[in-house]
């Protein structure tokens, strides 16, 4: 804004000579200077929830890839003598009560909870992409398939998990599994939802008009328009899968204990929870600090990628 | 006189209402009840009516966006309403579509060159990759876009320019008719003639016949050959533009031109105010379905359908309206007078 707009009306306004435009006043000011910055370091400055999930989760990945170089001894070996040591220099997260070393246990235990969250993530979003877009595309199956998900969303998603894992084996595979098949209805739902308003777009209009076939009609106008809520809802689920594999392995239901994952490090040390507390405060902050970096990375890659979405936090 | 291009028979299109617990089709929406109109090669069909009278309905029924409910659509002599998709595919390229939301109508996620690439790959209309690229270069050129934006996403473009994209789209096909569905009513209006006159350039250079469907009167008497009326899923009345305007013979058309601003300050005019709200299509009302808001409505009007039908008084030949007071004597008639002067078929 220049000064002369700021002036009063009834001010007395200098005639505007060629001289007086020559020596106008510089403008002030108003706004700080704005330096955008660009590439990679730009990106993560203005989204500061992605730079520090992906932050916190990449440490996460980190730690649980290398756990065998990271000072750690064997996680299941066990070394009664020395049983529920506290924290110290030589067991840095304290030992349990068969004197395994917390620490090494923890570590390793991120690995099962990576895997299961990234897999159940991938294969519930693959899984259930195709279900929606059949159910989107197809009317006649519509009403079967959405009455089928409609009762598996009927029961809740770890009381499914808990009945999957009983009638199976316990091992990370059928955990996996389990987790899959509850959090499959949700992502059909949002495709479906997502493909039938899709559907609607006059885009999508004008490419039948123009000859388009159906294939090519989801593969180039449908498909690349889910990916976004697609991405995010499978941070969510990843999220959520990690959660309910610690419920599963807590109450005994999930990963063998002799893989140690946070939820079974978690039911060992229960017993001694009043005592010792430190046996489940440390897998617990993990576990924490892990779901809270996935659903940072949820919340700002749902800001960047479907700003239809309302903002929350 | 040629054969018509596009011929519209008694076209209905009624979309069930699902309701009660099983589901069960419980009634219709009469959205487009019985219209018939024909477009002639290069020529500008108006299709003009208020939101939700069926205009739009027509248009993507003659585009196959849906099954029509009965009703026949006859492109070039061939009946194109029941054929099988894989038949109709083909036939597709004739006629083509632009719609009203320019920001809904481009693919977010494709570039402006897989845009116009589109459709000439699926009339297999280009002989090699580089007849590709002229082709699409060529449509730019058309559309007064610069070239070099082929590679550009749609969302760093405007609204006016999204549109000409849209227009290159529909012309990629090479097509004999555009369907313009309100194609420049949500243009802000500098930019809307910068559109509606590309589509009178290119329909000349082209020899397009469009199906212009606006609720605009303003750009409908300055782009138009013909004019089509609807209201409430039927064509109340037909004419060529000039006859319609100087002399409306249908009293939903008359109060529809008392709307229209004149563009001269002080100038006295009568507006006809219409009564009430339009009636649902669900239950449209029996007889004249313009009667619950005519005010020339008579007893016979309630009862009786008047069919659409040429009128005697007109001013031009081609020009038909559905309306009872035609039958009447002419001191009888209101709608007798010709406001303007008789005018040559045109």
């Amino acid at each position: 804004m220049s000064a002369t707009a700021l002036r009063l009306p009834d001010a007395p306004v200098p005639a505007p000579t060629p001289q007086s435009v020559a020596e106008a006043p510089p403008l002030p000011d108003v706004l700080p200077p704005v330096k955008p910055r660009r590439g990679f370091i730009g990106f993560l400055r203005r989204n500061p929830t992605i730079a520090i999930g992906a932050g916190l989760l990449l440490l996460m990945v980190f730690v649980a890839a290398f756990a065998p170089l990271l000072w750690t001894a064997d996680p299941t070996s066990l070394a009664p003598a020395r049983r529920t040591r506290e924290p110290s220099a030589q067991y840095w997260f304290g030992t349990d009560m068969l004197g395994r070393d917390v620490y090494s246990r923890v570590l390793y235990g991120a690995r099962v909870s990576l895997l299961v969250g990234f897999s159940v993530a991938l294969l519930s979003s693959v899984i259930g992409l195709t279900i929606g877009l059949v159910s989107g595309f197809v009317r006649w199956a519509d009403g079967i398939v959405m009455r089928i998900m409609d009762g598996l969303m009927s029961i809740p998603p770890i009381l499914l998990a808990i009945a999957m894992m009983a009638l199976t084996r316990a091992s990370v595979q059928n955990v996996i599994i389990a987790i899959t098949i509850a959090e499959v209805p949700r992502v059909s739902r949002l495709v479906r939802g997502v493909v039938l308003s899709l559907r609607e777009q006059p885009y999508v209009d004008a490419a039948v008009a123009s000859g388009t076939r159906t294939p090519r009609i989801i593969l180039r106008h449908i498909l690349p328009n889910t990916l976004a809520p697609i991405t995010v809802q499978a941070t969510y689920i990843c999220a959520s899968a990690m959660i309910v594999e610690a419920i599963l392995s807590f109450i005994g239901a999930g990963t063998p204990p002799i893989i140690p994952s946070w939820g079974n490090i978690m039911a060992e040390g229960r017993a001694l929870w009043q005592v010792k507390p430190y046996i489940v405060f440390f897998p617990a902050i993990f576990l924490s600090i892990t779901v809270l970096a996935v659903n940072l990375l949820g919340d700002g890659l749902r800001d960047i990628l479907d700003p239809r979405m309302a903002k929350s936090v | 006189m040629s054969a018509p291009l596009l011929e519209v028979m008694d076209l209905k299109k009624h979309f069930p209402i699902r309701g009660g617990f099983f589901g069960g089709v419980t009634k219709h929406v009469l959205a487009v009840d019985g219209v018939s109109f024909h477009i002639d090669p290069g020529e500008t069909l108006a299709l003009v009516g208020e939101s939700g009278c069926g205009k739009s309905t027509v248009g993507k029924a003659i585009l196959k966006l849906f099954d029509i409910t009965a009703g026949q659509v006859v492109l070039d002599g061939q009946r194109i309403d029941d054929l099988s998709p894989g038949t109709l595919r083909p036939l597709r390229r004739r006629v083509q579509v632009v719609f009203q939301d320019p920001f809904s109508s481009l693919n977010p996620r494709m570039r402006v060159r897989d845009i116009l690439a589109e459709p000439i790959r699926n009339f297999g209309l280009a002989k090699s990759a580089a007849d590709l690229d002229a082709r699409v270069a060529d449509l730019m050129d058309k559309v007064r876009l610069p070239r070099d934006a082929v590679g550009r996403w749609p969302h760093e473009f405007s609204g006016g320019q999204r549109q000409r994209i849209g227009i290159a789209r529909a012309l990629a096909a090479e097509p004999d008719l555009i369907i313009c569905d309100e194609a420049v009513s949500a243009l802000d209006v500098s930019v809307k003639a910068q559109i509606v006159n590309l589509l009178q350039d290119l329909q000349n250079e082209l020899r397009l016949a469009l199906l212009f469907i606006s609720h605009d009167l303003a750009i409908v008497e300055h782009m138009t050959h013909r004019v089509a009326v609807m209201y409430l899923g039927k064509i109340v009345e037909v004419a060529p533009k000039r006859s319609l305007f100087a002399a409306p013979k249908h009293p939903y058309t008359e109060a529809l031109l008392s709307a229209v601003p004149v563009p001269m300050p002080g100038a006295q005019r009568e507006r006809i105010i219409l009564k009430g709200d339009v009636p649902s299509p669900i239950n449209p009302p029996k007889g004249c379905r313009f009667h619950t808001r005519c005010r020339y409505a008579f007893d016979r009007c309630r009862v009786e359908e008047p069919p659409l039908a040429a009128v005697p008084t007109a001013l031009a030949p081609g020009h038909l309206a559905a309306c009872h007071l035609h039958d009447r004597p002419a001191n009888d008639n209101p709608l007798a007078e010709a406001k303007g002067e008789a005018v040559l078929p045109v």
